[in-house]
């Protein structure tokens, strides 16, 4: 046998011994992730059931079961029909006011803070890195404090109740964190760039916009995700810093699901919390594998 | 005439921080000059401020004449190219030719035409449509001098432009560099830490170490007549040995601190010699062995020690009446360990340092 093993030409096994599918150690690893996922997902499926049952059915009591007659009425009457205060136009309302609170926010705040990345970490000025420094800091202060002080600012400034004020709170508490994001994005791009470009005659702007935002794609995706969810899902700012007619859609949920008047329509809470739900999830659907490029290229330096 | 690029008293601070201080420097019309130092030395720094990519502290900068100490880079009639390339990775080769041209709102036809000549220059017009990132090293660099070359400018700066390359490829494109600059006759400041790249391309090297410019001459004298000890160790592949002794200058005798003794008569002095303590620097490649030893004005016995067969040439180290000598042999040679070798060198083409200034003689 080992003779033949060692004749030229002879076929002998190679590299490492391959593994079975059923080895101790992917049973645990596929097991942890199978009873994570489940954990996971059981109350998001909960959610869907439910919402697609008609009330009779729900008080039957069996959550988990699915529904015997598949009904959207629900889902219908949370966008359209269920009445927070003396609104009864459902979700769309706060669907709406939310659209035009994200838009100029998520605009403004993403451009602010990658032009001042970029102002920290390639035109580095005396004192630049103490301004970076108390930026961060800002960081670590608990919204709550700030919530007051916000409310004189805005009245002030005649803002306070209207869409613009809100936009005004979102990117101003959007600053630490992206520009956090930018500044360490552009400080890994090579120097050597930035000295080429002067060279070529582009001055401030001009490398701005030509040599670092193309180069920057995914760091723009990933402050654009942080900042729509992070903006779409806000609470405390809608409900402090705008009027009923300007709730966004989180606040319209909460005083949809949390209203303590008539019969508790579960299916209805639940198709409502769903469709608020959805932007986040659509965006993090569609720009995942971008998203981990920018985190991991904000995180890896050099 | 006019220098083409002259700088005078020349000092760079970072806060507390000197970098450069009092450097002056002139470089010709048409020069090909090497600023050549380990890292650290000040080389890159200096060639960032001829490009106005770092602004100084104090002192003043002109190029072709004109005093451009506070002007843009963009505005100093440079072009330059850097260890890294440093193209724009998301616009295609004629885009990284062209951005520089565009900035200064140049007619479009008058770009193309420059792009055109550039590329047949280089040899880079198969590849004006790609992106960098399609590009190997060579032709990336290939394609950084084309960005210096269609800006059509007096002064070409590159900063270790072959260092990120392999040795054959690096090899290639310096003989292309040096061809470039006979077809162009520009002035050229070219900044490496190679010895080889500075000896083959340079009218004049200029060697800094600490911020200071330590020599400024042609490749030939520095490597004949290094100013110092430090010059004298930099440049030479082997590195030359350096022995510690004492010099009588009575009657011109050297004697190392090892033993080894012998007169260096024949040796020019660039003063009136003294006596005392010195360093004595003998290049490797200036000790002949074996029957070649036989006509040389000094001749001793060596022991070796260790040998390395390079294919070529063999390199041996070994003992002179105690004094540790490397030297070159032949490849061809037969020598082993333990084997004794004539070997004969001339004094002309010592060095002798003071002991203290490490200053030549």
């Amino acid at each position: 046998m080992t003779a033949a093993a060692n004749l030229p030409g002879a076929v002998t096994p190679r590299g490492t011994k391959p593994k079975t599918v059923f080895a101790p150690r992917n049973i645990m690893l596929y097991g942890t992730l199978l009873i994570f996922s489940m954990y996971y997902l059981l109350p998001l499926y909960v959610m869907i059931v439910t919402s697609l049952k008609d009330m009779a059915e729900i008080r039957m009591g069996n959550v988990f079961s699915p529904p015997v007659e598949i009904t959207f009425a629900p889902w219908v009457k949370a966008w359209a029909e269920a009445c927070t205060g003396i609104n009864c136009d459902g979700l769309s309302r706060g669907f709406w006011n939310s659209v035009r609170i994200l838009i100029p926010s998520l605009i403004i705040s993403v451009s602010i803070a990658a032009l001042t990345g970029y102002v920290l970490a390639c035109w580095r000025f005396k004192g630049s890195e103490i301004f970076f420094g108390i930026l961060l800091l800002g960081a670590f202060i608990p919204y709550q404090v700030l919530l007051y002080p916000l409310v004189i600012i805005l009245r002030e400034l005649g803002l306070f109740g209207s869409l613009w004020g809100l936009v005004l709170v979102h990117t101003i508490f959007a600053m630490p964190i992206n520009v956090l994001l930018f500044r360490n994005y552009f400080v890994a791009l090579p120097e050597e760039l930035f000295k080429a470009a002067r060279v070529d005659g582009a001055g401030f702007w001009g490398i701005f916009f030509r040599i670092v935002i193309p180069m920057s794609l995914p760091i723009f995706v990933v402050s654009g995700i942080i900042q729509v969810t992070g903006i779409w899902n806000d609470f405390l700012f809608g409900v402090v810093y705008t009027r009923p007619e300007n709730y966004p859609m989180t606040v319209q949920l909460n005083n949809i699901v949390n209203s303590v008047q008539g019969v508790q329509e579960y299916n209805v809470n639940m198709a409502a919390t769903l469709l608020t739900g959805l932007v986040p999830l659509v965006v993090y659907f569609f720009s995942g594998r971008l998203f981990v490029r920018g985190i991991a290229a904000g995180a890896v330096k050099g | 005439m006019t220098h083409s690029i002259e700088i005078k008293e020349l000092k760079l601070a970072f806060g507390a921080v000197t970098v450069l201080e009092d450097l002056n420097l002139q470089v010709g019309q048409g020069e090909f000059l090497v600023l050549l130092g380990s890292s650290g030395c000040g080389k890159s720094t200096l060639l960032n401020c001829i490009a106005g990519l770092l602004d100084i502290t104090d002192g003043e900068i002109h190029i072709q004449g004109h005093n451009v100490t506070w002007e843009e880079p963009s505005k100093r009639g440079i072009g330059m190219v850097f260890q890294s390339y440093a193209l724009y990775p998301q616009m295609t080769v004629e885009g990284n030719l062209a951005f520089g041209l565009k900035n200064a709102r140049m007619p479009r036809p008058e770009i193309a035409k420059r792009i055109k000549r550039a590329s047949e220059i280089l040899q880079i017009e198969p590849l004006l449509k790609r992106k960098p990132a399609a590009l190997s090293g060579g032709q990336r660099q290939r394609v950084a001098i084309g960005r210096a070359l269609v800006r059509d400018v007096d002064v070409f700066l590159f900063d270790e432009p072959l260092s990120n390359l392999d040795a054959k490829l690096r090899a290639d494109l310096r003989v292309e560099i040096k061809r470039l600059h006979q077809t162009l006759q520009n002035t050229m400041i070219y900044v490496t830490h190679d010895q080889v790249e500075a000896m083959t391309l340079a009218d004049r090297i200029a060697i800094m170490k600490g911020g200071q410019i330590m020599q400024l001459a042609p490749p030939a004298e520095i490597y004949n007549r290094p100013v110092n000890k430090y010059v004298a160790g930099f440049i030479g592949s082997p590195a030359m040995n350096v022995m510690e002794g004492q010099l009588d200058a009575g009657n011109s005798e050297f004697a190392s601190a090892r033993g080894l003794s012998f007169t260096v008569k024949g040796y020019e002095f660039d003063g009136a010699p003294t006596s005392g303590p010195v360093w004595l620097g003998l290049r490797p490649e200036h000790v002949q062995s074996g029957k070649w030893a036989a006509g040389q004005p000094i001749q001793r016995e060596a022991l070796v020690d260790m040998v390395e067969p390079m294919g070529s040439d063999t390199q041996v180290w070994a003992r002179v009446d105690g004094q540790e000598i490397r030297f070159r042999m032949d490849g061809q040679e037969k020598v082993d360990i333990g084997d004794r070798v004539p070997i004969g060198f001339d004094p002309a083409r010592l060095s002798l340092f003071d002991k203290s200034t490490e200053i030549r003689l």
